[in-house]
């Protein structure tokens, strides 16, 4: 015996207000836990996603949008710009890096990005194995790509339209081939599949062909106009048979004739487009003049994406600072929960203190054994709390890593810590009036009545 | 200098200013037993408690075992009662949410006595309660608590076992039962006992009586 197994005795000698107080104590670690897990991962995704880029440039639209699909590629792209156009500015001296990118596909949720090669190195992508694409239709695959579809160097796939895995058309005419795999970076590069502009372009120029078939019907002069128009396309339409003339690709062809104006648009005057462009300054002058340049004078749109991301965590925050109040809320109450079954537990084990004292214990046994009981309490919830909010992250995690292919899994954090520390100092301010009560009861009195 | 079990002297104690008692001188030889008797409201009870250290005179001496009690610190006295001094009280008061023989257990470990000890066991068959071990106290008999009561005023072998009416509940035969099995305890410890008591079936069992 001694005061931790009576400790342990007197919480289960009414196990239903320790349950309540527990639980109460628990549900507010919980969310509170659950709030800097998140956000935590959430914040530093977010930033070290930005990866030094100053503006991205794209089709006018939400300038929010454009950041989440150009930068985290989660969000649909607001449309195309003229690859003419978006040249044109790179010329600025204040830029000194431009990165196109061309979005459009992807691979069972994978998004495929036509880029050029100074994009893995804005994320210090190296290479694991194999070699940067270098021709059309050579790809490399990020870290997770290859985890979650076991695609392999030399491993050939075909791409669907779209951004929803099995939900947009197939393009089977078109085989993407692996050339190379990146090693993990924690970035959103791990996620992506990457190849040249060029394949984007054929691939969807394609589209286009299929798009006029659609509207022309069977009129059988397309074939021939669309050979002229498009040099390459001529060989592949050659190579796969004709099969995109009949049959079910039709239909799978119209669905593509809706995609098509809102996020590739058309090729029709063979001009070619891309998605967007990632810019860097040469110095910071860029960002007082760029912006405004591009916004005014051309018909893109220029988002800066620390102001984005800025003004994302200023809607988050107010979201996250009501929960974190009202977890606050949860945990103040479960602190005076803790605090008013003491003290009415104290009613009835005044005979019990009062005894212990007459035993021999002395006042500050007598003190402990309450304070005791109060911190047990709260460790209790405590810890409840810390497996409950790692069930919830593993919840959210799961959710996440499913539909947008981020993971924010994370088990440890560094304000657990010192939430254990407040955590116990709760327990021991609510345990302590009543432990201060208890030290003094009257003995005498108590075991005479 | 003095190996008397028990004495007090010039004992005064109030509750408020208009109430205040004086109590009688006691001498106690070791070994000996002594009765303090008197009607109701009296101040039994708190004669006890003062002897016991759990109330502070405003005047007088209680010297148990030749040391002056009233004089100690509150915790050096909470330490000196635990150990010298087995108090049984009207009521059964125990600790609910221990068993019978975690009642005991925690008497010797409030005073840093071993815990997993067979003197337990065998005080509880001792007093026939062997089988009410790991029994809670509200599972408990009215006699069985008042043998439990018994037990635990002597687990750590006091010099002075002080009890408060402790046969005021029972009849005769009961009543003869547990007086016999205060005796024997005392005496097996050559501890003195004190009854305060308005029972007037056990004044002819001692010598020593104190009138209030």
């Amino acid at each position: 015996m001694n005061i931790f197994s009576l400790n342990r005795k007197q919480i289960k000698a009414k196990p239903l207000s320790s349950l309540l107080n527990i639980f109460l104590f628990a549900t507010g670690v919980a969310i509170i836990s659950f709030l800097f897990l998140t956000t935590e991962k959430i914040e530093s995704q977010l930033s070290s996603n930005v990866a030094g880029i100053d503006l991205v440039v794209g089709a006018k639209g939400s300038p929010l949008q454009l950041i989440l699909a150009g930068i985290y590629h989660i969000d649909h792209p607001t449309g195309n710009i003229q690859y003419k156009e978006a040249l044109e500015l790179t010329k600025n001296p204040l830029i000194k890096q431009a990165v196109p990118l061309a979005l459009g596909d992807s691979y069972r949720g994978f998004r495929i990005i036509g880029t050029d090669q100074t994009y893995p190195d804005l994320y210090h992508g190296q290479l694991k194995e194999g070699m940067l694409w270098k021709t059309d239709f050579e790809t490399n695959i990020g870290f997770k790509v290859a985890e979650k579809t076991g695609l392999k160097i030399s491993d050939s796939f075909t791409g669907v339209h779209g951004f929803i895995e099995d939900a947009g058309h197939a393009h089977d005419e078109h085989e993407y081939i692996v050339t190379g795999i990146f090693e993990e970076t924690g970035t959103v590069l791990d996620q992506l599949i990457l190849t040249n502009i060029a394949s984007v372009w054929k691939i969807h120029e394609h589209h286009h062909e299929h798009h006029d078939e659609k509207h022309m019907e069977s009129e059988g002069a397309h074939v021939t106009e669309a050979e002229e128009t498009h040099d390459h396309e001529h060989e592949h339409t050659d190579k796969s048979g004709h099969v995109h003339t009949d049959g079910h690709e039709h239909e799978h062809g119209y669905d593509h004739g809706h995609n098509a104006g809102e996020e590739h648009g058309h090729t029709q005057e063979n001009d070619e487009e891309i998605t967007m462009l990632l810019v860097k300054y040469t110095n910071p002058m860029g960002a007082i003049t760029l912006p405004r340049l591009v916004n005014s004078s051309t018909n893109m749109q220029a988002a800066s994406p620390a102001l984005e991301i800025n003004r994302l965590y200023s809607l988050m925050g107010v979201g996250i600072r009501t929960i974190r109040l009202i977890a606050g809320f949860i945990m103040a109450i479960s602190a005076f929960s803790i605090f008013i079954s003491l003290l009415n537990s104290l009613k009835e084990r005044k005979y019990e203190l009062a005894l212990i004292r007459s035993m021999g214990g002395s006042r500050s046994k007598v003190f402990s054994l309450v304070i005791l009981e109060g911190i047990s309490i709260a460790f209790i919830g405590y810890l409840v709390g810390l497996a409950l909010s790692r069930l919830g992250m593993l919840l959210v995690s799961y959710y996440t890593e499913n539909n947008y292919h981020y993971n924010l899994q994370q088990w440890f954090n560094i304000n657990d810590g010192y939430f254990l520390f407040v955590s116990l100092v709760i327990g021991l301010l609510s345990a302590l009036i009543p432990a201060i009560k208890a030290m003094h009861t009257d003995i005498s009195k108590t075991l005479s009545e | 200098m003095n190996n008397k079990a028990l004495i007090t002297r010039n004992l005064i104690f109030s509750y408020t200013r208009s109430v205040t008692f004086g109590f009688p001188d006691i001498d106690c030889e070791p070994g000996n037993h002594c009765i303090i008797t008197g009607p109701s409201g009296c101040g039994k009870t708190t004669f006890l408690h003062l002897i016991a250290g759990l109330l502070k005179p405003d005047s007088g001496e209680v010297i148990v075992q030749g040391t002056d009690t009233v004089r100690l610190y509150s915790s050096e006295a909470d330490r000196f009662r635990g150990k010298n001094i087995g108090i049984i009280y009207q009521k059964p008061h125990f600790i609910q949410w221990l068993t019978a023989f975690e009642n005991l257990q925690i008497a010797r470990y409030l005073n840093n006595l071993a815990t997993e000890n067979e003197d337990i066991n065998h005080l509880l068959r001792s007093l026939n309660l062997q089988g009410k071990a790991k029994s809670k106290p509200s599972q408990m008999s009215q006699g069985e608590l008042q043998r439990l009561s018994i037990a635990r005023a002597v687990i750590n072998k006091p010099a002075l076992i002080l009890a408060d009416e402790p046969t005021s509940s029972l009849d005769d035969k009961n009543c003869e039962e547990a007086l016999n099995l205060l005796k024997r305890q005392a005496e097996e410890l050559q501890a003195s006992l004190v009854i305060a008591t308005h029972d007037k079936r056990l004044l002819d069992h001692f010598s020593n009586r104190i009138f209030l």
